[in-house]
């Protein structure tokens, strides 16, 4: 009897609620962190970036237009089929970051509950972050938040799974949709959650996963007019204060990345989620 | 109806405001009946579809970046027909439509002006009064658009009326139900009668070609409003899917580009609907240069009727100005 053959994965983008090829037609090679091939990535170029905002623009009125509650449970489910997916997550997250099964393993579980956590939030944010304002005037008065809209997102480079959830889930907790650029090195677990939200029910282009090079595309996407607020937290050394340059041009909210990159098994209270909402504040005359 | 003899008038057709040089010489007798005429219709090349199609996708893979690009997006914005046909359409729905059609890009002064502005016959006289001496065409669908299912009367009425609201190029349906019966020489005669009613407005033919289902169709319809006088063939109302297809307008492309070699007379063609994207208009820019040629490469022989069109267009010329790619915050809502 033979030895099977292997099977040699090439992995594509998530655009769309779709599995597209890189428009520019690049791979590149993904291995473990001694150096042994693991799997073909596709390596995202500008115009799969322009594609996945206008995607992510197609989505926001209907993703950001549902119930908090139902936002909930849409994020819930994905935590469910994450849970699902939990040998594979362990076993990239293992082979990515170079770490024991066991801590692999810590880790997996801290981003499925890091999800979990988020969720939660969807439908309580309007309680904590809005409410009445006392004013002195015949009005009732209320401020309640609202999704910014697009969010570009640069994924940490070191923490492949936990970094990712920790970045990803608040841009979609508070209603906002999402182009997100992978670890370049360590993408294989963005590329399975990509699957993850592909079985779950989270709208087609409310996610965009890109794989790639934050270098590349991080320009792109921080100048872009149509992209709303930006996550630095993934981008290049020494680049951030270029790309944040470049998303004045546009007001884009911008979150700065940590040098070096965070401990995110920490409580990320909601420092991830308010920068990403917009304070709506209604006057209503009372007793007209 | 056979042996029944229709003889064009020929004082009908010698007009001197006409500008077009009719009876049409080489063709001259093939409308003097209906058995003629279908003769000739029918005995016109048959279209190899596969042939069509395959021909528009390898065109469509050129690739038109930088300079070009940059005319290419200018060329396409001149030859839009900005167009609204809703029934919700308003006399300030139409100003502002007006007012984009003068300045597409307020933010950017060397935006060129669009060809015309696309609406219902009773909303030309406030296009007319919304774009002054500009420049700007108004033009007007007419003839019970878009069914075109009323009688010829009727159909004269609303070109005349059109016309006197202002509309200085009229948009007008062919009666497709007489045209896929076969009575064509009833199609002819109805285009010959509106092109009278037009007076000195430019007589677009719409054939809605997704009613005409097959290329050949296509073709046949192209020559018989050519033969008529229309100084364009439209592809469709816009109303109908498919509406603009690139084998259509290959075909029709074509047939223009043969007319005006056996007649000397030069016909232009407007796709229209469905074209939404700055990619589609600069296929469609490739297919008449490689087809008909560059004389054809004018908004007086070239259209594009569209609505968001512009707007995508516009998009790709800030991205091209501002080196970053743009959004639709920096374009009007229509």
């Amino acid at each position: 009897m033979s030895d099977r053959l292997a099977v040699r994965k090439t992995y594509k983008l998530y655009v769309n609620g779709a599995f597209p090829r890189s428009e520019s037609g690049r791979t590149y090679e993904v291995a473990d962190t001694r150096g042994h091939f693991l799997a073909n990535a596709a390596w995202a170029s500008r115009k799969d970036a322009r594609d996945a905002v206008v995607a992510a623009r197609g989505a926001f009125a209907k993703w950001s237009g549902m119930t908090a509650y139902n936002r909930g449970q849409v994020l819930y489910r994905v935590a469910e089929v994450m849970e699902g997916r939990h040998a594979q997550f362990c076993d990239e997250v293992a082979a990515g970051e170079g770490l024991s099964s066991s801590r692999a393993r810590a880790a997996v579980d801290a981003a499925v509950d890091r999800w979990v956590w988020y969720a939660g939030w969807t439908d309580k944010l309007a309680a904590v972050l809005g409410g009445a304002n006392p004013v002195a005037g015949p009005y009732f008065d209320f401020s309640m938040p609202e999704p910014t809209g697009v969010v570009a997102v640069l994924a940490p480079q070191e923490s492949s799974l936990l970094g990712l959830v920790s970045v990803l889930a608040p841009v979609l907790a508070t209603g906002n949709t999402t182009v997100l650029v992978t670890s370049k090195e360590r993408p294989l677990p963005a590329v399975t959650l990509a699957e993850v939200l592909a079985t779950s029910d989270v709208p087609g282009g409310v996610v965009n996963l890109l794989t790639g090079d934050s270098a590349e595309l991080g320009p792109w996407l921080a100048e872009h007019a149509d992209v709303d607020g930006i996550d630095l937290t993934g981008a290049p050394p020494g680049r951030a204060m270029e790309f944040e340059r470049e998303a004045a041009g546009t007001v884009k909210r911008v979150v700065r990345p940590q040098v070096p990159e965070q401990d995110w098994t920490a409580d990320p209270g909601l420092s991830r989620m308010t920068p990403f909402l917009e304070t709506k504040t209604v006057w209503h005359p009372i007793g007209v | 109806m056979a042996g029944m003899t229709h003889v064009l008038d020929p004082d009908a057709l010698s007009d001197g405001a006409r500008l077009l040089p009719a009876p049409v010489d080489p063709f001259s007798d093939v409308t003097r009946s209906d058995a003629a005429f279908r003769a000739f219709l029918h005995g016109l090349p048959g279209v190899d579809q596969v042939g069509a199609e395959s021909r528009v996708a390898m065109l469509g893979t050129r690739s038109i970046k930088t300079t070009a690009k940059a005319w290419a997006i200018d060329t396409a914005i001149s030859m839009v027909d900005l167009t609204t046909l809703e029934g919700s359409d308003t006399p300030g729905k139409v100003r502002s439509l007006a007012a984009k059609a003068r300045r597409p890009d307020p933010g950017d002064l060397n935006t060129p002006p669009v060809a015309a502005v696309c609406v219902y016959g009773d909303l030309a006289g406030v296009a007319r009064q919304a774009l002054g001496n500009s420049g700007i065409h108004v033009a007007a669908v007419a003839t019970a658009f878009p069914s075109g299912r009323a009688s010829r009367a009727i159909k004269i009425a609303d070109v005349k009326d059109a016309v006197a609201n202002g509309a200085d190029e009229i948009d007008m349906v062919i009666d497709r139900g007489a045209f896929l019966a076969g009575r064509y020489l009833d199609v002819y005669d109805e285009i010959v009668a509106v092109k009278e009613a037009c007076g000195t407005a430019h007589l677009k033919v719409i054939l809605e070609t997704g009613e005409l289902v097959t290329l050949d169709n296509v073709r046949r319809a192209s020559w018989l409003a050519m033969l008529a006088g229309g100084d364009f063939i439209k592809t469709s109302t816009g109303k109908i899917a498919p509406a603009a297809t690139l084998p259509v307008c290959l075909v029709m492309l074509e047939a223009v580009r043969d007319f005006r070699a056996q007649t000397g007379t030069q016909i232009g063609v407007k796709p229209a609907g469905g074209i939404r994207t700055t990619q589609d208009a600069m296929k469609h820019l490739v297919l008449v240069n490689e087809t008909a040629g560059p004389d054809w490469l004018s908004p007086h022989w070239f259209r594009f009727g569209a609505s968001s069109l512009l707007n995508d267009l516009l998009l790709q010329r800030q991205k091209l100005r501002t080196g970053h790619y743009s959004g639709p915050d920096y374009v009007t809502v229509d």
